[in-house]
């Protein structure tokens, strides 16, 4: 593919932007911030720059695009934090911001002066590759592209859509404590829909990929547009003689990288060390502890090169991380964020994400995985007597408190015997966080990470995440079938 | 009008001539303006203070029958100018689309006052909403000793106004205020599980809010009678719905019964209009001409002006909501139910869409449903609109003894929407009108329930 780039977009904070935020202009934001006697302060300065494009019925539908940009200015007081945020970048709109957060305290504050220096990162992607440099022509090629594919599939196929939403997001943090990180993070995500009809019998089914890619994303066969176009016809078609699921408890086995949404709920959320500091986890106090089978090795790792989940710096500024979270079963750490750092007197892990410069940051996830063991994959389906095989998911949530989890399965198959015998109806799989993970009794040696697809939402804060998992095999789960 | 709002309607007329001038056939644009104020506390103290305000446009326009989408949050003239020459340019590359134009007339021109804003929410501090979320997490901490913990209490105030404009000599604006506050206290199972409930309230009208007490303490019950919640036999039974967890019910009849579903034919309702889709007892309205209410609008997000529509009346799909967009799709005239965001096309919405009343209270459906579970909460996303497959996680109580008895969690509901939309055997009279979709108890012939 020959390509035309242009600049990229450039953030108006940057050095040389019409509105450069320099360690001077820092320095007088921070120190505005901590005026009234805050703990620590951070400015969080956000440029966020997207496109999308859809196609529908053989049409792009929609092409769009957006800008935000503004400044978040945190203050913290003991446990306590004052945010405010704005979308002008002038002195006096940044002054205010600044004291408004500063707030949360009351008293004065010292008149020392910050010592800022810049922390360059580690880069964990290229932002060079970022597609919003080529012309939009070049993404209207790819959702073409998977609509014939689709189309060629099956005569089947009664509607396909496919979308393309790009991303570059260039943020700079300063905090009180002197650190000062800049990052450009891109991102892309592809999917695409069809519904298929047979008679009166209609389902859909969708398939998507992405990362903090360009368009080399597309060039591997298994991710081309065409690949993701066949796969949602695949599922659609398999789903399409679904019979009813089960109900009740029974072993199912977890196909490889997907996944990965069931550690996500199951143990992630619960790791998150906000919910530890407040002892409002059932995981609260448990370090050191066993809290899964031993075989069972989890880990949260901002590192991953490329991957949807990646970061070079979290949104408080520290560095990206590879944090082991459980170890063999046993229980090591948990997700910080600089709050619950502090708290538990631990290094910040390079947690402490948030969505936008609109809100303060919180402990969250970056790519979950649950490393691989050493089972071959189809021993572990045999080993199933009856049960469920589990391969896509459209979601999950858990409930923090009590550890009670579900995933909702979107492609899955019974097993009689070891073997797959029929594909079953969409159903949600429930269980309880800490006793589901003591389940686990084999695991694949085919650890896989999901296609970057995953969104997480808590607080209302939605961040881009990534999971991975080998075939897993566990003993017993509800599968909320109708199948009595 | 307000002074704001006859601000940001100038501001979206003005881009909307813009637009034409930079070569646009037509265009629309919204305005939004918003200003929040957040207080949390968690076990007395003060836990996050936010105050900001923001503005944001956005656009659609049209040139040659193709069109674009964006949005802005930098409002300088300058740039402004240059952002609508990108969209001009960026409109190039779609493709026409003879349906997407601007609707033929039949503009909103009254605008019915709805009570939409409280002047007294604007005088609240942070200060106001700091007392009334600690007065509310005490209530509950103080509401039983089985109470140990708390994910903390949270108060909000949002003010806002928004301003549509369009080529043809449209423009509307509105602005509206709400406040709601929220209680999750905790206890504890002796095996170290932890329960934990919620309780909230929020009106437009600061006047109309329950105290701070009735909230905690209703958060309180709602989080001690989960204490000893465990996984129940797998089985058929009937079920209740609260009437907070039906709302994703009536919910869900909305996302299956939009123009959006039917022309994307991902609703399992297609071809179904004018039969039966649910039991007889089951009338869902949506009125947008509410006074006060949380989804109130005088017009559409395409200007035309809104209208009570009976989505089900007594069982039988009558109206599907749409836009003008999806209702030309389908050959059909919207039914002014354009919802639109700073950063989208337009889609068809609901306003205040909810499930009529009947006329018993929830207590008689309880006594008379021995062995039913109650459902008190539901998770996860398992409902399949093309098919109508539901299956959902779920906690809440057996009916023993006429009441409320053994709490159960751990454990999934499932059936398909289609036959539980027709199993609609009971209907409570307890509707109220807290948020922007709302439902009476209602009890559901049979469901299965996974568990051991």
């Amino acid at each position: 593919m020959t390509a035309t780039t242009s600049e990229l977009p450039q953030a108006p904070f940057a050095k040389g932007g019409a509105n450069e935020i320099d360690q001077a202009i820092a320095q007088k934001l921070l120190a505005e911030a901590l005026s009234a006697g805050g703990d620590y302060a951070d400015l969080y300065f956000e440029y966020r720059s997207s496109s999308d494009f859809s196609l529908e019925d053989q049409k792009i539908k929609n092409v769009g695009q957006g800008v935000s940009m503004g400044l978040g200015v945190r203050v913290t007081k003991g446990d306590a934090t004052g945010y405010a945020y704005c979308e002008v970048l002038s002195m006096e709109r940044m002054l205010k911001a600044a004291k408004t957060a500063g707030q949360i305290a009351s008293g004065g504050g010292s008149k020392q002066a910050i010592s800022i220096e810049e922390i360059r990162p580690v880069l964990r992607y290229q932002v060079d590759n970022s597609s919003l440099r080529l012309p939009p022509e070049h993404k209207l090629a790819l959702l073409r592209r998977a609509d014939v594919a689709a189309r060629a599939a099956s005569s089947r196929v009664v509607k396909v859509e496919a979308s393309f939403v790009e991303q570059l997001r260039e943020t700079l943090v300063i905090s009180s404590t002197g650190r000062m990180v800049r990052d450009r993070q891109p991102m892309m995500r592809f999917g695409v829909h069809v519904v298929v009809e047979d008679g009166a019998k209609r389902q859909s089914g969708s398939s998507g990929g992405g990362g903090r890619k360009g368009l080399e994303y597309f060039d591997a066969e298994s991710t081309s547009p065409e690949a993701h176009g066949r796969e949602a016809v695949r599922v659609a078609e398999a789903m399409l003689d679904a019979r009813e699921a089960p109900a009740g408890a029974m072993e199912v086995v977890l196909g490889a990288g997907d996944s990965g949404i069931l550690l996500h709920e199951a143990v992630g959320h619960g790791l998150e060390a906000d919910f530890n500091r407040k002892g409002t986890s059932n995981y609260s106090g448990q370090i050191g502890n066993m809290v899964a089978s031993e075989l069972c090795t989890v880990v949260d790792d901002g590192t991953v090169e490329d991957s949807r989940g990646a970061i070079n710096v979290d949104d408080e500024g520290n560095l990206g991380r590879n944090n082991t979270l459980i170890e063999k079963g046993k229980l090591v750490g948990y997700m910080h964020d600089e709050l619950s750092a502090k708290h538990f007197g631990v290094e910040p892990s390079g947690n402490g994400r948030r969505q936008s410069f609109h809100c303060m940051p919180l402990p969250r996830m970056t790519n979950t995985s649950l490393l691989g063991g050493e089972h071959d994959p189809k021993e572990i389906l045999e080993s199933v007597k009856y049960g469920v095989y589990a391969l896509k998911f459209s979601g999950g949530q858990v409930n923090i408190s009590n550890g009670d989890f579900v995933f909702s399965l979107t492609e899955g198959y019974l097993i009689e015997d070891g073997k797959l015998t029929a594909p079953l109806k969409g159903v949600n799989l429930i269980g309880n966080g800490p006793e589901v993970l003591r389940k686990v009794v084999m695991l694949g040696s085919d650890f896989q990470r999901s296609d970057g697809i995953w969104t997480c939402g808590k607080d209302g804060q939605s961040v881009p995440v990534g999971v991975g998992t080998p075939t897993i095999k566990i003993s017993e789960i509800t599968v909320g079938g109708t199948k009595a | 009008m307000s002074d704001l709002v006859k601000e940001l309607c100038e501001v979206a007329t003005r881009v909307a001539e813009l637009c034409k001038k930079k070569g646009a056939d037509d265009a629309e644009v919204l305005v939004r303006d918003g200003s929040e104020l957040t207080a949390k506390v968690r076990l007395g103290k003060p836990e996050l203070l936010q105050e900001a305000g923001s503005r944001a446009v956005g656009l659609r326009l049209f040139a040659d029958l193709r069109s674009a989408v964006t949005y802005t949050s930098d409002l300088r003239p300058e740039a402004l100018e240059r952002w609508v020459e990108d969209a001009v340019a960026l409109a190039k590359i779609s493709e026409p689309d003879e349906l997407n134009t601007l609707p033929d007339g039949g503009f909103a021109t009254e605008m019915p006052d709805l009570d939409l804003y409280d002047p007294a929410c604007e005088a609240l501090q942070a200060s106001d909403g700091l007392r009334v979320a600690i007065a509310a997490e005490e209530a509950a901490m103080a509401a039983d000793p089985r109470i140990t913990n708390s994910q903390g209490a949270s108060w909000s105030r949002v003010l806002g106004g928004s301003a549509f404009a369009n080529t043809a000599g449209f423009v509307g604006g509105v602005r509206g205020s709400y406040v709601s506050f929220s209680v999750e206290p905790v206890c504890d199972e002796p095996d170290g599980k932890k329960r934990n409930g919620s309780w909230w309230t929020g009106s437009r009208f600061l006047s109309a809010l329950d105290s701070p007490e009735a909230v905690g303490l209703e958060a309180a019950r709602r989080t001690v009678r989960q204490l000893g919640s465990k996984k129940i036999d797998t089985g058929d039974r009937q079920i209740i719905f609260d009437a907070e967890v039906a709302r994703s019910l009536v919910s869900m009849v909305f996302g299956v019964a939009n123009g959006s579903s039917f022309y994307r034919k991902s609703t399992y309702l297609l071809d179904r209009e004018g039969s039966e889709v649910a039991s007889k007892l089951v009338t869902i309205k949506d009125d947008p001409h509410m006074l006060r209410g949380p989804g109130s609008k005088p017009f559409d997000g395409d200007g035309l002006p809104t209208r009570q529509n009976v989505i089900i009346r007594e069982g039988v799909l009558d109206t599907v909501l749409c836009d003008t967009y999806t209702a030309r799709k389908l050959g059909r005239a919207s039914t002014g139910s354009a919802g639109r965001g700073v950063g989208g096309s337009p889609g068809p919405t609901s306003s205040n869409l909810y499930l009529v009343a009947g006329t018993e209270d929830a207590e008689q459906i309880i006594a008379s449903s021995e062995g039913a579970l109650y459902v008190t909460s539901m998770m996860g996303f398992g409902f399949n609109s093309v098919t109508g497959d539901f299956s959902r996680g779920a906690a809440g109580f057996l009916i023993e003894d006429g009441k409320l008895g053994r709490p159960v969690s751990e454990v999934t509901i499932s059936s398909n929407l289609d036959t539980m939309l027709k199993g609609i055997d009971r209907v409570g009279n307890d509707l109220v009108f807290r948020s922007s979709v709302s439902s009476p108890t209602l009890r559901i012939a049979n469901m299965t329930v996974a568990g051991n």
